[in-house]
């Protein structure tokens, strides 16, 4: 169960990102984060791994605080946490088998990560995986000859490699053609299914979110003001998430407060 | 004459402008005051140079002169030319493998986003400019001082004049990642040492290979001269030609050395073929 | 899963870079011997090593603190330098910008164009250093030797850098020259000229910066400027005016490649 409390972001001295954020998931569903650019929604994901530090507020995986955690812990605590990225962010130099097993670097010892010499229980997981993907067949190609959809494949086997006990994704399809981009989400629902993994996908396609998603939340400037099954997102909602130019809302906000 | 009436300014405004100019009188008087302190610049710099103007109107003939005398090359001390040519090479390939290693840490703490410290970072940055600043030549010179005449000299000289070349462009290529794996791999919980041998090793390996090879093709020709300050190489057998005015050798030992670099020049585009 | 873990690979090795395994293991082998070979070979006589380090300490020790009583012979000498480095970056581009266009392949005729690339392999080939040697030979010492150098290592690098432009420019304009009816001289002083004028420039600064560096080099074979200056001043063990002159050099060198970039920048 992942519990965010009071979350809070603030770059600089502008206005936060974040505003006192609260949001709880739990069991295995698929929860999709929708708003428009600059709602938060990546900043948000962000924050539960510490990739970008919270100003304040607190984030509990499974009884694990994290906003609390050294340097060296926090380390050992992101293994728990998979994460999918819009830019794929693989390491285009190294073979697909390479980058599948960079999700265990945490894991195994430097020595075996300087010489690609990885445990056997991890190769047999990969290829598992990979097959499970439909992408074993390029373990041995290297990450940039493959095409937009079998890259973020690739990201996502990396990010199971961990055996994470929540999968984050940033925008998973956003760099991805519609057909790729929902076979990419299906697959994500699929995984969350069969390896009772809660999912929070960031996303901007709303139809797809409605589609393949347990629970919708929508945010916008760093609130969050809607949360329900997707059949509750009516266009009212919609309109709510998405209209309005930020000066305008900014200064509706600062008159109600 | 409706039409007229408005053709009618128009002639009337090109009528009068048959002159044209590329440029305005203000661009016009820059660039002939650019040019004239140009000019002054070179006449100072003629006028002032302390040259003997006879040598000056006598040296094309002294060049044929010397070329001539240069003719036929003598290939009689080929042998010991060509093992002074093997040891050119060895002093350059030396010289770059043990500087391609040594430049690695500096590079690394030399390059903005890996340097541990604000510290590390000046001191990388000392070291790639003393090493870059200070001419072959002159290493050669101390080294020579040193460890006495010979390869061993060279290679360190090479060497300390390789770091800051190598240093400095792997550096630049650190700076140039893509950050994307590197957020990928801080994900995952991997170590500060492993990110660096999974995102930033890969990503720097064609600039490291690219920047190795260029500079193995200029250590070749660098090497080439060590000798004339006695730090080992053909240098070494030019500079006794030389010495006893032994012409046709000289022009033997030059065309060796254009062979040399003509052939360091083949392997190197080889290598960034096969390689890139 | 959808297929039984038995039937999966439970080893991975990274595909080799060279596939052929013969080949590759000769390569490696051969490296190896070629390093290990080469180093037990070196000459490195210890107790020459130990007594240079010694002469080494004595050299330092000599250096520091630098000296610079004779300032006026360190300011002589750099001027010097400096006229070099000037009359060879001008001597150096007129003779290169002939000679770039007879080493472009797409304006020069084959055989004019394999000269002009015979002319710039030998012009680069050579390290200035001995070219200096042999026009002190030719034309006796002084910077006129100096400046002769740095003419033929301008021409190699202005010239192989100008061909390349030369050769990259777009055609276009050229055929729009000729179609208008424009003679040789014409088509290349409207249609390439302005397309590889920044260029130019370009190579002109770096070239005077990348001269002014040489000359500092060249001078320690007998070629005249601050260069002549420094090899003196080590040949009489004056280390604490050599320091000095050094520290000049760098200091010079570091100032010039700062506003020569800074031009450049401004330029292109």
């Amino acid at each position: 169960m992942l519990k965010i409390t009071n979350l809070t972001k603030r770059y600089g001295a502008g206005d936060p990102v974040l505003k006192e954020l609260n949001l709880t998931v739990e069991g295995e569903q698929l929860t999709s984060v929708i708003g428009s650019s600059g709602a938060g929604k990546s900043t948000l994901l962000r924050c539960i791994n510490r990739l970008v530090e919270p100003t304040s507020g607190s984030v509990v995986l499974n009884g694990t605080e994290f906003t609390t955690l050294s340097r060296r812990e926090l380390r050992t605590a992101r293994r728990r946490i998979g994460m999918v990225f819009q830019g794929f962010n693989l390491i285009d130099r190294l073979t697909v088998m390479e980058n599948v097993q960079a999700g265990r670097l945490g894991y195994i010892s430097t020595w075996a990560a300087l010489s690609r010499r990885y445990p056997k229980d991890d190769i047999r997981r990969a290829f598992e995986l990979m097959e499970r993907v439909g992408i074993a067949h390029y373990a041995d190609k290297r990450a940039d000859e493959l095409s937009g959809g079998e890259r973020q494949r690739v990201g996502v086997v990396r990010a199971l490699m961990q055996r994470p006990e929540i999968l984050l994704a940033d925008e998973p399809t956003a760099s991805l053609d519609p057909k790729t981009s929902e076979q990419i989400m299906s697959l994500l629902r699929d995984l969350a299914n069969e390896l009772n993994l809660p999912v929070i996908i960031n996303i901007h396609n709303v139809t797809e979110a409605k589609e393949f998603s347990d629970r919708i939340v929508g945010m916008r400037y760093g609130r969050i003001i809607f949360d329900d099954k997707p059949d509750a997102l009516t266009r009212d909602e919609m309109d709510q998430i998405y209209a309005g130019v930020p000066s305008q809302d900014r200064a509706e906000a600062g008159a109600a407060a | 004459m409706n039409t007229l009436s408005q053709t009618q300014p128009l002639s009337e405004a090109l009528s009068g402008r048959d002159d044209w100019s590329r440029f305005t009188l203000k661009q016009r008087l820059i660039r002939y005051a650019s040019f004239a302190a140009a000019a002054a610049v070179v006449a100072w710099a003629l006028g002032s140079i302390d040259v003997i103007w006879a040598w000056v109107w006598d040296s094309p003939a002294q060049m044929a002169d010397l070329f001539g005398r240069m003719m036929p090359p003598d290939p009689s001390n080929l042998p010991s030319i060509l093992e002074a040519i093997w040891q050119t090479v060895n002093i350059a390939t030396l010289a770059t493998m043990i500087a391609v290693v040594v430049s690695l840490p500096v590079a690394y703490i030399a390059a903005q986003n890996t340097t541990p410290n604000r510290a590390c970072l000046w001191l990388g940055r000392f070291i790639l400019v003393s090493s870059r600043s200070v001419n072959t030549i002159i290493w050669a010179l101390l080294f020579v001082a040193i460890f006495g005449p010979g390869i061993v000299a060279g290679i360190v000289a090479i060497m300390f004049r390789s770091i800051g070349f190598l240093g400095k462009l792997l550096g630049e290529a650190i700076e140039e990642i893509d950050r994307k794996p590197v957020e990928a791999l801080e994900a995952c919980g991997a170590s500060q040492f492993k990110i660096v041998l999974y995102a930033i090793v890969p990503q720097v390996m064609p600039a490291f290979f690219a920047v190795s090879i260029l500079r193995w093709d200029i250590n070749l020709r660098e090497s080439t001269v060590l000798g004339l300050v006695g730090a080992g190489g053909i240098g070494m057998i030019l500079q006794g030609a030389i010495d006893t005015f032994n012409w046709p050798e000289v022009a033997t030992v030059l065309l060796t050395i254009l062979a040399l670099v003509i052939f360091g020049e083949m392997v190197s585009s080889f290598l960034r073929r096969k390689i890139l | 899963m959808s297929t039984s873990p038995d039937t999966l690979p439970e080893s991975w090795r990274k595909p080799p870079f060279i596939a052929n395994p013969v080949l590759r293991y000769a390569l490696y082998i051969g490296a190896l011997v070629y390093v290990v070979f080469t180093l037990a070979t070196l000459p490195i006589d210890w107790a020459r090593v130990s007594d240079g380090l010694s002469r080494a300490q004595r050299i330092f020790s000599g250096a520091f603190p630098p000296s610079f009583d004779r300032a006026g012979l360190l300011f002589d000498g750099f001027m010097e330098s400096l006229k070099i480095a000037i009359l060879a970056t001008v001597g150096g581009i007129i003779l290169s910008v002939p000679l770039a266009f007879m080493a472009a392949g797409n304006i020069a005729p084959k055989p004019i164009y394999l000269l002009g690339r015979a002319i710039i392999i030998v012009a680069r080939s050579f390290h200035p250093v001995i070219v200096a040697i042999i026009f002190v030979k030719a034309v006796g010492f002084g910077p006129f030797a100096g400046a002769l150098t740095l003419v033929v290592y301008s021409v190699g690098f202005v010239a192989k850098l100008l061909a390349e432009r030369i050769e990259e420019i777009d055609f276009g304009q050229v055929e729009a020259m000729r179609s208008a009816g424009a003679g040789f001289l014409t088509t290349q002083v409207y249609a390439v000229v302005p397309q590889v004028m920044p260029r130019l420039v370009g190579l002109g600064i770096y070239q005077l910066d990348s001269n002014l560096r040489a000359s500092a080099v060249v001078g320690i074979v007998g070629a005249g400027g601050i260069g002549a200056t420094l090899a003196n001043a080590f040949g009489r063990y004056d280390y604490d005016f050599a320091l000095a002159i050094t520290m000049v050099i760098v200091g010079v060198i570091l100032v010039s490649e700062a506003v020569s970039g800074v031009i450049r920048k401004r330029i292109t």
